[in-house]
Order: C-alpha cells, then sequence, then structure tokens
C-alpha cells in the first residue's frame, strides 16, 4: 500500500517505536515480579498500605473507591467517579503497576518492600 | 471574509460531531483520557486548509464545547492540554516542512497522548503513570496515522477550495 510516508516520516516513526521500546525495557528492569503490596496514595500522600497476600476488600478515600485483592493481584471494583476508567482497567500485581482513578485523584500502586519494612507497617 | 467565518462554523459543528461519536464508541485504553481523537481529523484539515491561528481557535472552542456538552470539568483540562501540545507540535512540523500530513498527523496523535499524560502525572502526583508510556505512544502514532491517511486524502480533493 502506498500512502505516500516521506523520508522525515520515517525517522518520527522510528523514533518513536524506539522511545516505546526503551520505555518498556525500563520497566522491565525496575518491574517484574517480587512485588508483595499495594500502596493507597490521595494526591500522592500514602494513605494506606496492603499486603498482596491477603485477600480482602478495602474502602478508599472514605469510601468514594473500593479496592479488592484477589489471588495477588489488586482491582478497583467501585467508584463513584464519572468516567469508571478505573474500575475497568485490569486487576495490577506486578511492581510499579498503578491503577488510578484521576477524578478522586486516588493511586493504587504495586510495589516491593523489603521485609522489614513491610512487618512495620503490618505491625 | 464571510466564507471564512461560514468555514469555520462548519469545522467546529464537524468536530463536535466527532468528539460525540467518540463518546460513544466504548474504546478503552484503560488510561484516562485516551481517545480515539477523531476530531483531531478537523484540526489537521483546518491547519492545512485555514491556517495555524484558525486551528487553535477551532481547538479551543471544541475542547470547551465538547466539555460542556458531553464531558466534565476534568474532561476539559485533560483535552485542553492533549489537544494544545498536540496542535503545537503539529504546526511546527508542518512549517519546517519536509514531513506528509501523515507524518505531522502521527505526531499529533502522539503528543495528544503526551500531553494528558503530563496532566495526570501533576494531578495524582506520582510517576507511576510512566509505566502507560509505551501504550500511549504506540496507540497514539496509529491513530494519528490512520487519521494523516484520511485527512491526505479529504485535502487532495478539496485542494480547489480556498478557505
Ligand atoms: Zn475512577
Amino acid at each position: 500500500m502506498k500512502i505516500g510516508l516521506k523520508k522525515k516520516d520515517w525517522v518520527l516513526i522510528i523514533i518513536i517505536v524506539c522511545v516505546a521500546g526503551l520505555t518498556v525495557l525500563v520497566h522491565t528492569f525496575i518491574g517484574g515480579k517480587g512485588a508483595n503490596r499495594v500502596v493507597v496514595k490521595i494526591e500522592g500522600a500514602i494513605q494506606d498500605t496492603y499486603s498482596l497476600s491477603e485477600e480482602g476488600d478495602y474502602e478508599i478515600n472514605g469510601g468514594t473507591n473500593i479496592l479488592q485483592i484477589r489471588n495477588g493481584k489488586a482491582s478497583m471494583v467501585e467508584a463513584d467517579c464519572p468516567d469508571q476508567l478505573c474500575v475497568h482497567q485490569k486487576p495490577v500485581s506486578l511492581n510499579r503497576e498503578s491503577i488510578i482513578c484521576l477524578p478522586n485523584k486516588v493511586v493504587v500502586e504495586v510495589e516491593t518492600g523489603t521485609s522489614r519494612e513491610f512487618d512495620a507497617v503490618t505491625q | 471574509m464571510r466564507g471564512r467565518v461560514a468555514y469555520f462554523g462548519v469545522f467546529t459543528a464537524l468536530a463536535l460531531i466527532f468528539s460525540y461519536i467518540e463518546t460513544l464508541i466504548p474504546l478503552q485504553f484503560g488510561i484516562p483520557g485516551v481517545k480515539l481523537g477523531l476530531a483531531n481529523l478537523v484540526i489537521v484539515l483546518a491547519l492545512y486548509k485555514m491556517g495555524t491561528g484558525e486551528a487553535y481557535l477551532l481547538s479551543v472552542v471544541r475542547v470547551l464545547l465538547t466539555g460542556f456538552l458531553f464531558g466534565n470539568y476534568f474532561s476539559i483540562i485533560y483535552s485542553l492540554a492533549g489537544g494544545l501540545l498536540s496542535l503545537s507540535v503539529m504546526a511546527l512540523l508542518r512549517k519546517n516542512g519536509g514531513f506528509s500530513v501523515m507524518g505531522v498527523s502521527l505526531a499529533g496523535g502522539v503528543f495528544h497522548n503526551i500531553g494528558q499524560l503530563i496532566v495526570a502525572m501533576l494531578v495524582v502526583e506520582t510517576f507511576s503513570v510512566i509505566y502507560y508510556v509505551p501504550v500511549l505512544l504506540i496507540a497514539g502514532m496509529l491513530t494519528g496515522l490512520l487519521i494523516g491517511i484520511v485527512s491526505n486524502e479529504m485535502l487532495k480533493r478539496l485542494v480547489n477550495i480556498s478557505m
């Protein structure tokens, strides 16, 4: 198919694909397995921390959102936001993955806590 | 002058229709504010047929009207950030030369998503949204390219109409 792309267009496409590939690489380095907890942040401030290995439903932000942890994965099961994007997002379980509810300014982020750090939180 | 105003009105109406159609398509990337960007088709046409100033005006009018009609206060901010960044990059590439309509449009698609990502990052005050970057880049590129191809065909047919 001839769509009339010019040389500079191709350069642009290659740059975009390279940047995308590079960020994937970076994620595989900082991300991956070993994540064991979920941090709930509201407007950037940490509100709660939950273990990924403990199943449960948690009200966050005073009940505007409900976080569910099942089978080592966290998902947003309920929210009162107008767009409902957070509820449609797939469950997260890998390090640095997150679910964001923009209207409510809620972020649920998967993290790797060192065991000592983690004990301090659960105690 | 009267012709220009009339064309501007038609473009605005088209942009609104496209924005409305987009709210009906349940295409979700699972990322706040990321859409197909159908209305960008009209913005690209305006940029090439009417000029940079008109394209900016159209972009702002479209975002405000769409926001009031089908969206909310949040959607206005995201759309505005995405739309203005996207248009600025497109105007720059077009002026710079050497890029086809497709190239300009795909850059627009990419920066549309980047603009929204930046706002998302500021609102929730976290860098974890960076996780979405690869998807956003590729999605923006593909939708932008698609819109570029359509725009290019339309511009060929509109070549004799001056606005
Ligand atoms: Zn939400």
